[in-house]
């Protein structure tokens, strides 16, 4: 078998980050959209580990623990906006979301 | 050290983490993808151990499987009504959106087509056993004993006032989540 390299940890990062990029595209229900966001944030945490892993250093390491911390802030304020918009219109829908729209 | 059954254990929770990926992106109930997300992140923690990566691991199964997504799960459990589970789950314009991750798709086969050659084939060589210690100094800094100064000084590390940021970013966050959701400010 071929040894696992840098490129396969890439190729499953960019398959994730597809993913999530789809789901965030295509679906209407916000809880799931922003769950797709913590898969792209989990494929780019994977990215920077494979290259700390490249380099033989541990910043990307440090990086992507930073980026843990910020998926979680971005999860709490996204489901209390949420929360805050279904107490208003009884929706969950993106495309229904639309107090801005002229 | 070579590690055992390494190409296996990478495939198969490579496998499991692309399966269950597709699966929060199409299922109907959002508890169902909350618990393939949940499949999703342990996996990924998985290849966080393989690429001697414990500490990063570690803080993916305690803050992402054990926090975020109870934070999911109670607030798909607030919000969940019968409705949204049976009317349609793609809006109105998702072949754009599915053209679009196509071309991002396209995008990334052909960088890593043409930059193939720029990326370096080495693995280099981390300190497996003293890997969290190394990423807690860069993170918190450590204590430095000197001659002059026997019982130690305090040395921020590299990343100490970054990480102190973090913490007033998820300081902002609690008071921004606490004040949307309050019925009345």
């Amino acid at each position: 078998m071929v040894p696992i390299t840098t490129t396969h940890y890439l190729v499953v990062a960019a398959a994730l980050f597809i993913l999530g990029v789809v789901g965030v595209l295509t679906r209407r229900n916000v809880v799931i959209i922003l769950m797709s966001i913590e898969l792209i944030l989990n494929a780019v945490n994977l990215n920077l580990v494979a290259f700390s892993r490249m380099w033989g250093n541990l910043h990307g390491q440090v990086f992507s623990i930073f980026i843990v911390v910020d998926a979680a802030a971005e999860a709490a304020v996204g489901l209390g906006i949420l929360i805050a918009f279904f107490r208003n219109k009884e929706t969950i829908n993106v495309d229904e979301i639309d107090l801005l729209k002229w | 050290m070579t590690p055992v059954a390494t190409p296996f254990f990478f495939y198969m929770l490579a496998g499991a983490a692309i399966l269950s990926a597709m699966l929060v992106i199409t299922r109907r109930n959002a508890v169902h993808s909350a618990l393939s997300l949940i499949v999703t992140l342990l996996s990924v923690a998985g290849l966080y151990l393989m690429l001697y990566a414990p500490f990063v691991a570690g803080v993916q199964i305690i803050v992402y499987a054990g926090g975020i997504m109870v934070l999911f799960l109670f607030v798909i459990m607030l919000v969940n009504i019968e409705r949204v589970s049976k009317e349609r789950q793609f809006n109105r314009i998702w072949p754009v959106g599915l053209v679009a991750s196509c071309a991002l798709l396209a995008l990334f086969l052909s960088a890593f087509r043409k930059g193939k050659d720029l990326l370096p084939n080495r693995v280099g060589d981390l300190p497996e056993a003293s890997n969290t210690q190394e990423v807690a100094k860069l993170l918190y800094g450590e204590v430095v004993k000197t001659l002059q100064l026997p019982s130690g000084q305090y040395v921020m590390g590299q990343y100490t006032f970054a990480f102190e940021i973090a913490s007033l970013l998820l300081l902002v966050a609690i008071l921004g989540a606490v004040i949307m959701t309050k019925k009345k400010i």
